[in-house]
């Protein structure tokens, strides 16, 4: 029973720290219905620029957010405006093609860049581990957690109350009638990609003192992005919150009680039996 | 305009020539028979990808056929002190080398050149474990002996070869070291019953996983858990939330180093840490453990094949490093030590074949027994089992500790104490 309660525990705040990864796939997919398979690449470079701040200026990662997430906003919009917008009326391959190149590209940037070397903070590398109902938890991984939830609460809001979130909305819901009201949908697109990225890269940010940064550390992520971002519902923000925090507990309280070798199985299990079930996933509404 | 070559005419020249080839070749080799040396052949990747590689064993070796070629009468070495093979008329030691390129094919075509035309008495080689098992092939067939210091399959001694010997540890000795330090940590008063194993699930982490569980199995420790994951692990939390469940004494590791530091972020997470956490070299012997993980990543215990630092308590080592380094401007790392030794082996077996005849060196290979006082490795010695397996091929064991590798075991050449258990996290 205790073993089952730490679990659960982990396997929440672990959710937390998926969904957050994943935020950013699910709002592109959402507004533009892009699959930007290169999303996990973006997490990796964010850890790179936390990095980077940390080994050449000895800035705290904590105090990297203000620096890095802006960035990565920029860099966001920018591969929208240099590759994505070409792509819109591309059939479903060529952007998925596109974004798999992007994928090669990114990551092999990287290994030019940086070399294949792990690489980790060594000061920082002391995070203590704080108490959530008696179990204990990294500290990153607790911010992590809680930012995640603040973020998507976040943009609800903003989707919600604002006249950019609402324009964003009904670019989503239709470009052309969007168009047609005088919605500059390019710009709201190049926006999506905006928020999407520097989304991810808060996340990269907030993992680094929990995590190694490798130019294949996308890989860890990149399948479990997708499944949150499935399983909570197509073109639902919050969908990949209910999606992230129910691979975080089908990984960690199976995996746990039954058999971590097979953790990844039990996710991807219970995958295919909810879509069979509740093909609009989730939280989804039926098309 | 060019000159027409009668059939019989051309037959003649060639048959000249082929004549001319075979009586020079016959006169080499008899001329080669009569110099007052004996021709060793050595086969190692000495161009390609390996070729830096390559260089270091060339030296390793040669500086081994120094020592026995010249006196060194400050070495405790085998032949060090004579100059030459006492028993051969002091006849000395001459190196012939085939480059390998690293190649398999390539490496079986050299061995079979320095067997045929170099007339070698033995060969020594071949670094990778593919080369050695063709390069080996060739010995074999032609009733040479053939031996390898430093390859590490342990199918290479199971294939029932008469002339095959290697004097270096294999892949399944290294995971027997985990359990030889246990045992000897229980005859020191720890209690250790209860052993884990954390593993990639590729070809390397589940197969040292499935060797380590035999060896439990034949020590008799309690194999509590044996977590597989896929690196690289987007979380290691089921895995340790389930070993720690199990409460290991020892976890056994085979990991990368990507996932080295995920391991270390959470044990301390859990703030657990078994006894010991003993590791193949997969993470924690590459520098780059020791920046990205830090002051957590002390205590990690890893096997190594050898190590400089086992000079301080054995002065040999550091005397013929210091031999090497002033030759080379290096230090001898484990590889070259390791065909250091195989060398100096060799040499010792033909000395007391007391002459050139293969069969005669064979036998006297099979009844090898050098001392471990006389080797710069950590082990008891050199003998052969009827595999031609070294029965005393040993690695050693270093920890991270004030954050450097020492070697702690075997005990009675670490240069630094063991920290067993190691210290909870609250007290580190």
């Amino acid at each position: 029973m205790d073993l089952f309660f730490h679990a659960a525990v982990n396997g929440v705040v672990l959710g937390l720290v998926y969904a957050l990864v994943a935020l950013g796939l699910s709002f592109i997919w959402g507004v533009m219905d892009v699959v930007n398979l290169a999303h996990a690449e973006y997490l990796m470079l964010a850890l790179y620029a936390t990095y980077w701040l940390w080994a050449l200026g000895r800035v705290d990662p904590a105090l990297a957010v203000p620096v890095v997430v802006p960035l990565f906003f920029l860099l966001g919009w920018l591969t929208y405006r240099l590759l994505v917008r070409h792509l819109l009326r591309a059939p479903l391959a060529t952007q998925i093609f596109a974004t798999f190149g992007l994928l090669f590209f990114l990551r092999y940037s990287a290994f030019a860049a940086f070399g294949p070397n792990v690489r980790g903070a060594l000061e920082v590398a002391a995070p203590a581990s704080l108490s959530l109902l008696g179990v204990p938890i990294a500290a990153p991984k607790l911010v992590a957690a809680v930012v995640s939830l603040a973020a998507f609460g976040a943009l609800a809001l903003f989707l919600r109350r604002t006249k950019t979130g609402r324009a964003l909305q009904a670019v989503a819901q239709n470009r052309d009638v969007a168009l047609a009201l005088g919605i500059p949908a390019d710009r709201m697109y190049a926006l999506a990609w905006g928020i999407g990225i520097a989304s991810v890269a808060l996340a990269g940010v907030l993992l680094f003192p929990f995590y190694q940064v490798s130019p294949t550390i996308g890989d860890a992520f990149l399948l479990i992005a997708f499944a949150s971002v499935v399983l909570g519902g197509f073109g639902r923000v919050d969908g990949a919150l209910v999606g992230g925090i129910c691979i975080g507990l089908v990984e960690n309280v199976l995996g746990t009680l039954l058999l971590p070798t097979f953790k990844l199985l039990f996710v991807f299990a219970v995958f295919v039996l909810i879509l069979l079930v509740r093909p609009e996933g989730l939280v989804g509404e039926p098309q | 305009m060019m000159t027409r070559i009668s059939r019989r005419r051309f037959l003649q020249y060639s048959g000249a020539g082929v004549g001319a080839l075979v009586l020079g070749d016959r006169l080499a080799g008899m001329l080669a028979a009569q110099e007052p040396t004996v021709a060793v052949g050595a086969v190692y990747p000495l161009t390609g990808a390996l070729a830096r590689i390559g260089a270091a064993i060339r030296n390793g070796i040669e500086l081994a056929a120094e020592i026995v070629n010249t006196p060194h009468p400050d070495l405790t070495l085998p032949l060090a002190a004579a100059s030459g093979l006492p028993r051969l008329g002091n006849r000395k030691i001459r190196l012939i080398w085939g480059d390998s390129r690293g190649d398999p094919a390539t490496g079986r075509a050299e061995a079979e050149r320095l067997i045929e035309r170099e007339r070698v008495v033995a060969l020594i080689g071949s670094y990778q474990s593919a080369v050695t098992a063709t390069a080996s092939l060739a010995a074999e067939a032609k009733g040479i002996p053939f031996l390898n210091p430093e390859s590490s399959s342990p199918r290479l001694t199971e294939r029932g070869f008469k002339w095959f010997f290697r004097t270096g540890p294999h892949d399944t000795t290294f995971t027997k070291l985990f359990f030889d330090l246990m045992e000897d940590l229980k005859r020191r008063g720890h209690r250790i019953t209860r052993v884990a194993v954390l593993a990639e699930d590729t070809e390397f982490g589940a197969t040292a996983a499935g060797v380590a569980e035999g060896f439990a199995r034949v020590y008799r420790y309690d194999l509590v858990g044996k977590e597989l994951y896929t690196s690289p692990p987007a979380s290691l939390t089921a895995e340790f939330l389930r070993l720690r469940a199990q409460n290991p004494d020892v976890i056994i590791g085979a990991n990368y180093l990507v996932d080295a530091i995920q391991i270390v972020r959470t044990l301390k997470e859990m703030r657990w840490f078994p006894q010991g956490f003993m590791v193949h070299a997969g993470f924690t012997t590459v520098p780059d453990f020791l920046q990205a993980a830090g002051r957590d990543g002390w205590y990690f215990l890893a096997r190594a094949p050898w190590a400089l630092g086992i000079g301080r308590r054995k002065p040999l080592v550091a005397r013929v490093n210091d031999l090497y380094r002033r030759k080379y401007g290096s230090d001898m790392d484990e590889v070259v030590a390791r065909a250091f030794t195989g060398m100096l082996c060799l040499a010792d077996a033909i000395n007391r074949a007391g002459g050139t005849a293969p069969a005669a060196i064979q036998k006297a290979l099979q009844e090898t027994s050098i001392p471990g006082a006389q080797l710069i490795m950590p082990w008891e010695g050199i003998e052969f089992d009827g595999r031609g397996q070294n029965k005393h091929a040993a690695g050693l064991m270093v920890q991270i500790l004030d954050g450097d590798y020492k070697v702690v075991w075997p005990f009675e050449i670490a240069e630094a104490p063991i920290v067993w258990p190691a210290p909870p996290w609250d007290r580190r």
